[in-house]
């Protein structure tokens, strides 16, 4: 009733304009939880690596340090933007953007739950392999404009990754779609509220991980390595080579910094989405709710903090070495594995 | 056509990973090391010059800034070479002390090695792990000697002074609960010795922690299997010592080889790599510190005995080299003279040149003295382990990949202050 009364009061006072405005507030809506939650998920990980560090973590800004990361932006805004000598300006600063830019732009196919989503698109899945891919130009044209050659390194070494750890993600969402029989991640997660599980009330069974555990293996160790997160994150490398980013400052260093972060939200919603069913409750008798997408998605997350506390980094060609040797033959043969199991009378997915 | 010549990087000296002051200049191809040339010289602060402007005694705090994550291994390397020049004999509860010193510091030494290694290879929660139990390690450094870190405390002749009978108490604070004061009072509420015991008890357990963290870790393994491997043949021809020596399977350790002070009576294994490659190495300097916690529980038992006989000296009863006690100062002429000479003049230390060397926990710290019979040095020569590992650099980072020479640099356990001393 809100909304729709809201929605004759703006088609009054914008007349023709109106569903670009429209559109532009759902925008908004979804834009401005998401930086906030990219805000405070850089507290959480100081935050819980530090309990996993004996440590305490931020707690001196604000109450339990909770207004910390507004401080830290606050700071990094007021900084000066370091523009190196010999490095190419305007690449130099279009770069943060190119990264972030795709990290947000994914989200207008990501559903909330049967109808909650901004662009309802039936090839939604493929829209967003195509957008995320552009976000290693970021990277790339970062670490070549910056004229440094720790950074040169560091955007070669990403390039190399994340081309080479998209193929093992695309191939595991193949076999996803396959599955689903459809591009669209409203329908993949619907699929999956069917199965014999799910009619006995065990809905967190009929997932696609279960089925699919060996790729839903190898889409998290992915996601790890398109995000560049320890123990992938080689092109940050901070020990070694310092990152692609060593030039950058201010303002725009934080840019960087934000797109890393709303990729991890990004992929893990995604993971949610994909093999945990999405905004689906685990079990027959609590209700489906956006909730539990949220739940989810924390958890994914949590998987990811936890990890870069435990593991030491892989070196560059070990990483190159899992991803072409280990994960793609893996991808491939599950690939096959699944093509042959839908077409035999054991098919779960009718 | 342009030719593809070989990228050149500056690693260091500001780097996360150079280890202090560390400046290489690195022939990549690709990521491939072609040339590894480390430059030292950024920490030169001309140590050997500067005791030979100073008593003898008052380059002992000097040599805690030489490698300054195991400070009382280089004071106790300095005093034994003054020693074998005046020709004086320790006494046998000062060599505990010394011997139950060096092993904290091992342990203090290896602590930081294994975090910082880690941190190397991006295991970052190793570092505050390890730093957690060097806490207390330095709290028995601040006991005996009143510094967590540069001691000061090995004289000629013997110790500063005997140990004491309680540890410093935590006082309630706004950033100390009174539950957690207690806490960490609890432990500290015996002498040293009481409080080292409990470290000792705890401590193997804490390293089984690190090791399920790191031994077995896929990661890890392939990190340092094969990284940099260095045969026994070639690890003496070069001239490496401690752990680096041992992990290429060389059992070579001064305190078994050439016993100084009490370590002949002390029952500890030698660890040995077989491969001599990081992880041995990393494997080598494990095993040593659960050696040190058995050294140390001994040195602990012996010292307890002793306390309870009632305590020998801790210094030198010779009044040329180690002060007279208080009161005999204050009531008689000879001694006050003594401490007179001692406090402006300082040790005569008879003509001649000595060398002594200690195990120290990056390997065989020497220290070359030569006197003319002045009240100082007419020359100190130092030999530090770090230097002549590092100088292996070229040798071990070749055909590696770049993080693999932040791996090996990790494993060397350098130390800025000894190598530029």
């Amino acid at each position: 009733m809100m909304v729709n009364a809201l929605q004759e009061l703006l088609q009054g006072f914008f007349g023709s304009a109106f569903p670009l405005v429209w559109t532009l507030l759902k925008i908004v809506l979804i834009i401005a939880p998401l930086l906030l939650a990219v805000a405070y998920l850089t507290f959480w990980e100081r935050k819980i690596i530090g309990w996993m560090q004996v440590r305490i973590g931020p707690n001196r800004v604000g109450p339990w340090g909770l207004i910390q990361p507004i401080a830290d932006g606050v700071k990094l805004l007021l900084k000066e933007i370091v523009i190196p000598t010999g490095a190419n300006k305007g690449i130099f600063l279009i770069a943060p953007m190119f990264a972030f830019a795709p990290a947000l732009a994914a989200w207008a196919v990501i559903p909330f739950n049967d109808t909650l989503v901004l662009a309802n698109v039936n090839a939604s899945l493929l829209y967003i392999m195509a957008v995320t891919s552009v976000g290693v130009y970021g990277i790339i044209l970062s670490g070549w404009s910056s004229n440094s050659k720790y950074a040169f390194l560091g955007g070669m070494r990403s390039a190399a990754q994340m081309i080479s750890y998209e193929i093992a993600m695309g191939l595991a969402l193949v076999v996803v779609l396959m599955v689903s029989n459809s591009l669209n991640l409203g329908d993949i997660v619907k699929g999956q509220s069917q199965g014999m599980f799910a009619e006995h009330g065990l809905g967190f069974l009929s997932w696609n991980w279960l089925p699919l555990l060996p790729m839903f293996g190898v889409y998290l160790i992915a996601t790890v390595a398109e995000t560049n997160r320890a123990p992938f994150d080689m092109a940050e490398g901070e020990s070694e080579i310092v990152g692609f980013h060593v030039e950058y400052s201010g303002m725009a260093f934080a840019v960087f910094f934000l797109a890393e972060y709303a990729n991890m939200i990004l992929v893990s919603t995604l993971t949610a989405i994909l093999f945990l069913g999405g905004w689906l409750s685990p079990v027959g008798f609590l209700p489906d709710s956006v909730f539990w997408l949220f739940a989810k998605i924390s958890a994914v997350l949590f998987f990811f903090l936890w990890i870069r506390a435990t593991f030491p980094r892989y070196r560059y060609d070990q990483i190159m070495r899992l991803g072409w040797k280990v994960f793609i033959p893996l991808c491939l043969v599950w690939l096959i594995v699944v093509a042959c199991w839908m077409m035999s009378p054991w098919n779960i997915w009718k | 056509m342009a030719d593809i010549r070989n990228y050149t990087l500056n690693f260091g000296p500001q780097h996360p990973a150079a280890h202090g002051v560390l400046r290489m200049v690195l022939e990549l191809d690709g990521e491939v090391v072609v040339r590894a040339d480390p430059h030292i010289g950024l920490l030169h602060r001309a140590t050997e010059k500067l005791a030979e402007n100073k008593t003898w005694v008052q380059s002992v705090p000097y040599m805690d800034r030489l490698d300054y994550v195991s400070m009382m291994c280089n004071e106790h390397g300095y005093c034994m070479a003054i020693e074998k020049l005046l020709g004086i004999e320790v006494p046998i509860r000062a060599q505990y002390i010394r011997v139950m010193f060096d092993e904290i510091t091992r342990i203090l030494n290896h602590l930081l090695w294994v975090g910082t290694h880690g941190l190397d290879v991006g295991a970052m929660t190793m570092v505050l792990y390890a730093f957690r139990e060097r806490e207390d390690l330095v709290d028995v450094y601040e006991a005996v000697s009143g510094a967590r870190m540069h001691a000061a405390y090995y004289r000629p002749g013997g110790v500063y002074r005997d140990l004491p009978d309680r540890m410093p108490q935590y006082k309630e604070s706004k950033w100390k609960s009174a539950a957690e004061v207690k806490s960490l009072n609890d432990i500290r509420s015996g002498s040293l010795l009481d409080f080292l015991e409990d470290f000792v008890t705890r401590f193997p357990k804490l390293l089984d922690e690190y090791e399920t963290l790191l031994t077995d870790n896929r990661i890890w393994k392939q990190r340092l299997v094969d990284v940099g491997i260095v045969s026994p043949e070639r690890a003496m021809q070069l001239g490496f010592t401690g752990p680096m020596l041992r992990g290429s399977g060389v059992a070579w350790d001064l305190r078994k080889k050439q016993p100084y002070e009490v370590y002949d009576r002390l029952d500890f294994d030698i660890p040995v790599g077989v491969t001599g490659d990081s992880y041995d190495r990393y494997l080598v300097r494990m095993e040593e510190m659960r050696q040190s916690n058995r050294i140390l529980r001994q040195c602990i038992d012996w010292l307890r005995n002793d306390s309870a006989k009632g305590a020998g000296p801790v210094i030198s009863d010779n009044h040329k080299v180690a002060p007279p006690p208080r009161e005999g100062m204050k009531s008689n002429m000879e001694e006050l003279i003594h401490h007179f000479k001692l406090c402006t003049e300082g040790i005569h230390v008879p003509e001649g040149e000595a060398y002594a060397a200690v195990e120290h926990p990056k390997g065989e710290f020497g220290i070359y003295a030569i006197s003319d019979g002045a009240n100082k040095p007419y020359r100190l020569k130092i030999r530090p382990p770090g230097y002549v590992h590092l100088s292996a650099m070229n040798e071990m980072a070749k055909g590696h990949m770049l993080a693999d020479v932040v791996a090996i640099v990790g494993t060397m356990d350098i130390v800025f202050g000894e190598i530029d001393r």
